[in-house]
C-alpha cells in the first residue's frame, strides 16, 4: 500500500514535471514580447531592455525554467505582471472560490444523477428510462452560456429569486457567496448530471442483470434492500470515477460559465492571464489545474479500491 | 395427459404428501417468433426428504420449469399449471409480495456458478445472516450466530474467518458450501439446485455430493437437482426425470432407469458418456445423431423421432403419452415394452491398438524439463496486496508422444495443464526447457518457429470461436491455414476444404454458413478440419469437448479418434473429465501443480498401485452407473497457490495417504512399476498396492454381472 501511493506519488510528480516543461516552453511560443505588452506600445527601448534584464528574460532558456521551477516548488510563484502583485495568493484565492462553486454543483449533480441514472436502469428501455436519457443528453450537449443565460433569465431577471451577477468579493466566505453560487452551481451540474446518470445507468444495468443480483431477488428480500445493499454498493463504483475525474473539469475549466455569471474562479483567472500574456500567473494557474487532475485521479483510485474488497484485500 | 402423481398415490408407493406437486405445467414465452412453449406438460412430485433429478442437455428447458416452480419468469414469460403447490399452498395464486416470503425460506435456491452467485462486495456471512434476518425475524446478534452454525454445518473449515471474508477471497467449493448453508438457514421444505457442481473440479464436486447426502438424513428437505451429469443423479438421487426438448421422457426410480432405460433418448445419453471404468476398447460411444429441436419447430410426433432409431410410422403421428411402465417408472416411448428386450450392442468392432504398440510409431513430441513461470502482475490490486513471487505455472513437466497415439492430461483446473499445452504450441513462451518436434528443437515462440514447424502443431481449444472468424464463412476458416502454409493453387485449396468437411461428417453446404448459423457442436467441427487442414503430426485439443452436451461430445470423440487412425496424428488430449480422457487415451500423465505425479498407459493408470492424487481423482467421479460403489477418497480444501507451493511432495497438503514428515521434507521418487509406468510418491508401489486393494470401482450387486 505505502509502496503504491509512493510510485502513484512519484508518477504525479513526474506528470508534473512533464507538464512544466510544457507550459514553460508555450508560454515562450506566445507572440509578443512580455517587456512590451507590460510596458505598452510607446515604451523606449532601454525601458524594455531593462524590464527584460529585471525579470530575467535575457537569461537562456533553461536557465529561466529552472528558476522557475525551483521558485514554484519553494512557494515563490513570483509576481504578476500586469499587477506586480504575488501570483500566489491570487491563485490560491480563485482556487477556493472554484472550490466553493464545485462543491455545491457536486452536491447537486452527483446525488441526483446517482438517482436519475438508477430509475433509468430500473426502468431500462421504456418511458422513464428514454425520458431521462433524451434529457439529459440534452444538457450535455447543450452550452453552458445557453444553459447559464436561461437559468438568469428565469431564476434572476423574471423571478428575481437569485443574483445574475456572481462576481463576489474576494474573500467572501461559503455562507456569503452562497446565493451567489446557486445558479452557475445549478448551470454547471446541468452538464455534468448526463454523465453521471449515464454512468451510473449503465453500471446498474449491468449489475441488475448477474447472478448474485437474481439469488439476492431469490433469497425473498424486500426488494429495496435488494436494490439498496446489493445493486448498489456494485452498481456505483464506476460511478466513483466519473466523480473524481469530475472534480479536474468543476476546478479549472468552467471558463465559459464563470464568464457568464463573471464568478471569480480559476478558469476565468486563467483566460485573463493569456489574455494579458502574464506568464508568472499562466504558468502557476496551469500547473495548479494539473496538480488537481493528477491527485483527484489519485483519489478516485484509492476511493475505488477501498470500496472494492476485490482490490482492497487482494487474492 | 396420463398424471403419474396420481397412480403413484393409488399404488401406495409415495403416500407422503409430496412437498412439490406440478401437473401440466407448460411455460410459454412471448418471443419475435410468437409465443414458444419452452417446457409443456410437465407433472412432477417431490416427496419430503428426496433428492430428484431432472437431468436434460442444454435447451432442454429445465432451467426454465425451475425458474417456474418458484414462478421467477423473465417478463416475456408466462406459465399455466393444472396444479403447481408446495405443501399445501397454491403457488399459482399467490401475489409476487406472498412469493417472496416464499423464496428463501421454504423454496431456496443454489445456483450454478457459485462464483457468480455471491455478492462480491458483501461479506460472505452477513449474505448468510440477511436471510435469517428477513425470513426467520432473528436480531442481527442471533443472525450472525446463526451464519456460523449455518457454516458450521456445511463442514466449513474455521467459521469464524470465512464468514467475514469477501468471495473472491474462497474457492469454488467454499462458494457453494456458502451458497447452500444459506439455502438451509431457513431448513426449507425444497431446495432447488441448478447445476450445482458444474463449475467445480471433481474432487470439490464428490465432496458437496457427498455433504448434501450428510445434511440429508438430517433434514427433511426434498432437493429438485437440476444437472446434464448422470453420473451424479447415479451417486446421489433417487429417483430421476429425464427432460428433452421441454417434455419429461422418462421417469422413475434412478435404480430402474439406469438399469431398464424404457425410453430411446435416455438409452442415447447413457451410451454417450464415456465411463471412467471401461475404455474405448470395451465400449464405443455411441453418439445421438441430430440435435435438440428447436421450439418452434418440434415435429408432429414424438419430439424425439427424427434422432430415434426407433422411430416407426405411427410414432410421427402424435406426441405419445408418459405412461406407466412398471409401478413408479414411466416412459413417453410407445415402443417401450420392446425396449425392455432390446439389448445394446457395446462392443466395439475391429482393433483399437494400445499403448503397449507404442514403440512402432515415430518419436513425434518430445518435452523435457518445461517450466513456465509468469510474474505477477501490478496496477491497481497491488495498491493492497502483500508481496508476490513468480506464479509457477509449469514447474519441470516432460512428456514423450509417438505419432498415432493419444496422451491424455488430467489434473484439477489451475494444475497448469492448458499452460504447458499452449507453451509446446508457442502461444506461450517457457522460461525453460526443451521442446523438440521429430527430434529437432524448437524456439519457445511461435513467432521464431519455421512455417514449416508451425503446420505441424495444431491446437483445438475449448471454445471454438476462439478459431472462427465470426465474419468469415466456415470453409473460409478451413481454407486460410491452406493457403497460409501450403502453397495450394485456388482448385486445390476448394477441393481440399470439401474433403475436410466430409471428414469431419458436415454437410458440404455448412461450407457457406457464417460461425453463428452452426451449433456449439458443428463450430467445434469446423474449428477440427480447420486443425487438420495443415496436416499437423501433433495435435493439441485442450478441453475440446468440455463445453458440449454430453450427446455431442460422443460424436466429437469418435471423430477425434478416426482422424488420428486415418492420419497417424499424435494427440494431446486435456481435460478435466477423466472418463473422456481414459476413453480416447492411450497413454496417460497426471498433472498436480505444474508437475507430473504419474505417467503410464490408461489401462495402468486406473488400477492400482497408482498415486494417491490419480486415486482421489478417479474415486471423486461420479459414474453414471447406481450399481456401481465407489470408495471414498476425498480431496480437503483445493489446490494450493502456485506461488507458495509446498515444500517436499507438492501434494502433502491434501494428500489422504500421507505417511509421515518425510512427504514433507524430501521430494519423492519416481518409482516404475510394470510398462513405462511411473509414480512419484514415497510410499513403496507394493505397499501402495496393497493400501489401495481392487481400486475405486467395484459392482455393488454382483461383481461382473453386468458392468
Ligand atoms: S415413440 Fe417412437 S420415435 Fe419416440 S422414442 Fe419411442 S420409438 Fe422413438
Ligand atoms: S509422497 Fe507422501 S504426500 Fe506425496 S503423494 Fe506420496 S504419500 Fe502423499
Amino acid at each position: 500500500m505505502a509502496l503504491y501511493l509512493l510510485r502513484r506519488l512519484g508518477f504525479i510528480f513526474l506528470t508534473l514535471l512533464l507538464a512544466s516543461i510544457i507550459i514553460f516552453s508555450i508560454t515562450q511560443f506566445l507572440p509578443g514580447d512580455v517587456a512590451q505588452m507590460v510596458l505598452g506600445q510607446f515604451a523606449t527601448e532601454v525601458a524594455i531592455e531593462n524590464l527584460r534584464e529585471e525579470l530575467g528574460l535575457n537569461l537562456p532558456l533553461h536557465i529561466q525554467y529552472l528558476n522557475w521551477a525551483a521558485g514554484f516548488i519553494t512557494g515563490d510563484w513570483g509576481d504578476s505582471l500586469v499587477s506586480r502583485m504575488p501570483v500566489q495568493p491570487m491563485v490560491m484565492q480563485r482556487l477556493g472560490n472554484s472550490a466553493m462553486l464545485a462543491g455545491v454543483a457536486i452536491m447537486i449533480y452527483v446525488p441526483l444523477g446517482i438517482a436519475l441514472g438508477v430509475i433509468a436502469a430500473l426502468k431500462r428501455d421504456r418511458y422513464p428510462d428514454q425520458a431521462i436519457t433524451a434529457v439529459s443528453m440534452a444538457f450535455v450537449g447543450l452550452p453552458e452560456f445557453v444553459t447559464g443565460l436561461l437559468l438568469i433569465a428565469i431564476f434572476a431577471i423574471g423571478l428575481g429569486w437569485l443574483p445574475a451577477n456572481s462576481s463576489i468579493d474576494p474573500g467572501s466566505n461559503f455562507v456569503q457567496a452562497f446565493p451567489y453560487l446557486i445558479l452557475p452551481a445549478i448551470t454547471v451540474s446541468l452538464t455534468g448530471l448526463g454523465y453521471i446518470a449515464r454512468m451510473t445507468r449503465s453500471g446498474t444495468i449491468d449489475v441488475l442483470d448477474t447472478d448474485y443480483i437474481r439469488a439476492a431477488e431469490l433469497k425473498g428480500l424486500p426488494a429495496a434492500q435488494v436494490l439498496l445493499r446489493h445493486v448498489l454498493r456494485n452498481a456505483l463504483l464506476p460511478t466513483v470515477t466519473v466523480v473524481a475525474m469530475g472534480i479536474g473539469w468543476l476546478l479549472g475549466g468552467l471558463i465559459v460559465t464563470e464568464t457568464v455569471f463573471g464568478y471569480p474562479g480559476l478558469g476565468r483567472l486563467l483566460v485573463y492571464g493569456i489574455q494579458r500574456r502574464d506568464l508568472p500567473l499562466i504558468q502557476a494557474g496551469s500547473m495548479i489545474v494539473v496538480a488537481v487532475y493528477s491527485l483527484s485521479n489519485l483519489a478516485a483510485d484509492i476511493i475505488y479500491g477501498l470500496l472494492n474488497p476485490r482490490i482492497r484485500l487482494g487474492r | 395427459m396420463y398424471n403419474p402423481a396420481g397412480s403413484a398415490l393409488e399404488d401406495g408407493t409415495a403416500v407422503l404428501q409430496p412437498v412439490l406437486d406440478v401437473r401440466n405445467l407448460t411455460v410459454t414465452y412471448r418471443t419475435d417468433k410468437g409465443p414458444l412453449d419452452i417446457v409443456r406438460n410437465v407433472s412432477l412430485q417431490v416427496a419430503p426428504g428426496e433428492i430428484y433429478g431432472l437431468v436434460g442437455e442444454s435447451g432442454s428447458g429445465k432451467t426454465t420449469l425451475a425458474r417456474a416452480v418458484v414462478r421467477y419468469l423473465a417478463a416475456n414469460g408466462s406459465l399455466t399449471a393444472d396444479t403447481l403447490k408446495l405443501g399445501d399452498t397454491d403457488l399459482l395464486t399467490l401475489s409476487r409480495a406472498e412469493m417472496r416470503k416464499v423464496w428463501g425460506s421454504r423454496i431456496t435456491m443454489v445456483h450454478q456458478d457459485p462464483g457468480a452467485a455471491v455478492n462480491p462486495s458483501i461479506p460472505v456471512g452477513e449474505q448468510i445472516a440477511e436471510v435469517a434476518r428477513v425470513h426467520l425475524h432473528l436480531s442481527p446478534g442471533e443472525a450472525r450466530k446463526k451464519a456460523l452454525e449455518m457454516l458450521g454445518l456445511v463442514r466449513m473449515p474455521d467459521p469464524e474467518s470465512v464468514a467475514r471474508r469477501y468471495a473472491h477471497q474462497l474457492s469454488g467449493g467454499m462458494l457453494q458450501r456458502v451458497l447452500i448453508a444459506t439455502a438451509m438457514a431457513t431448513n426449507p421444505e425444497l431446495m432447488i439446485m441448478d447445476e450445482p457442481t458444474t463449475a467445480l473440479d471433481v474432487t470439490t464436486e464428490a465432496v458437496i455430493l457427498d455433504l448434501l447426502n450428510e445434511l440429508m438424513t438430517d433434514y427433511n428437505t426434498a432437493i429438485l437437482y437440476i444437472t446434464h451429469n448422470l453420473g451424479v443423479v447415479a451417486r446421489i438421487c433417487s429417483r430421476i426425470g429425464v427432460m428433452y426438448a421441454g417434455e419429461i421422457m422418462e421417469e422413475g426410480p434412478v435404480k430402474k432407469v439406469f438399469r431398464s432405460r424404457l425410453h430411446p433418448y435416455t438409452r442415447g445419453l447413457l451410451g454417450s458418456v464415456p465411463r471412467v471404468d471401461a475404455s474405448k476398447k470395451d465400449v464405443h460411444l455411441k453418439a445421438i445423431t441430430g440435435q435438440i429441436p428447436r421450439p418452434e419447430e418440434l415435429p408432429e410426433g414424438c419430439i424425439f423421432s427424427p434422432r430415434c432409431e426407433l422411430a416407426e410410422g405411427d410414432c410421427l403421428i402424435a406426441r405419445p403419452p408418459l405412461v406407466q411402465a412398471d409401478g413408479d417408472h414411466y416412459t413417453a416411448c410407445r415402443r417401450w415394452q420392446e425396449l425392455l428386450h432390446l439389448k445394446e450392442k457395446e462392443q466395439h468392432e475391429g482393433p483399437v491398438r494400445g499403448a503397449y504398440d507404442s514403440a512402432k510409431g515415430p518419436l513425434v513430441l518430445e518435452a523435457r524439463e518445461i517450466k513456465k513461470h509468469f510474474r505477477s502482475s501490478g496496477g491497481l490490486s497491488s495498491l493492497f496486496s502483500r508481496e508476490s513471487g513468480p506464479i509457477k505455472a509449469v514447474d519441470d513437466m516432460s512428456v514423450r508422444l509417438r505419432g498415432g497415439f493419444t496422451m491424455g492430461i488430467v489434473g484439477e483446473s489451475g494444475c497448469g495443464k492448458t499452460t504447458f499445452a499452449r507453451c509446446l504450441a508457442g502461444l506461450e513462451e517457457a522460461t525453460s526447457g526443451e521442446i523438440a518436434l521429430e527430434g529437432v528443437t524448437l524456439p519457445y515462440s511461435v513467432n521464431r518457429r519455421k512455417q514449416s514447424d508451425l503446420k505441424k502443431i495444431q491446437m483445438v481449444f475449448q471454445n471454438p470461436d476462439a478459431s472462427l472468424n465470426p465474419q468469415h464463412q466456415a470453409g473460409v476458416s478451413v481454407a486460410r491455414p491452406l493457403i497460409l502454409l501450403g502453397g495450394m493453387n485456388r482448385s486445390e485449396v476448394r477441393s481440399r476444404v470439401r474433403e475436410l468437411f466430409r471428414a469431419v461428417n458436415l454437410p458440404e453446404d455448412y461450407i457457406y454458413r457464417l460461425p453463428h448459423e452452426l451449433s456449439g457442436g458443428e463450430k467445434q467441427r469446423v474449428a477440427i478440419a480447420r486443425a487438420f487442414a495443415a496436416d499437423p503430426i501433433l495435435m493439441l485439443c485442450d478441453e475440446p469437448i468440455s463445453a458440449l452436451d454430453v450427446s455431442v461430445q460422443a460424436s466429437l470423440i469418435n471423430l477425434l479418434a478416426e482422424l488420428q487412425e486415418k492420419n497417424e496424428t499424435a494427440y494431446l488430449f486435456i481435460s478435466h473429465d477423466l472418463a473422456a480422457v481414459r476413453h480416447i487415451s492411450d497413454w496417460i500423465a497426471v498433472v498436480y501443480l505444474g508437475r507430473l505425479w504419474e505417467v503410464g498407459s490408461a489401462d495402468d493408470v486406473f488400477v492400482p498401485p497408482y498415486h494417491p492424487y490419480t486415486e482421489a481423482l478417479l474415486s471423486a467421479i461420479p459414474v453414471p452407473d447406481p450399481e456401481v460403489s465407489q470408495e471414498q477418497i476425498r480431496l480437503r480444501g483445493s489446490v494450493p497457490s502456485a506461488v507458495n507451493i509446498p515444500s517436499g511432495c507438492r501434494f502433502h497438503t491434501r494428500c489422504p495417504r500421507k505417511i509421515g514428515p518425510i512427504c514433507e521434507e524430501k521430494e519423492p521418487p519416481w518409482q516404475e512399476s510394470g510398462f513405462h509406468h511411473k509414480i512419484c510418491c514415497h510410499i513403496p508401489l507394493p505397499r501402495l498396492k496393497e493400501m489401495q486393494g481392487k481400486g475405486c470401482f467395484f459392482n455393488s450387486s454382483a461383481e461382473g454381472e453386468e458392468c
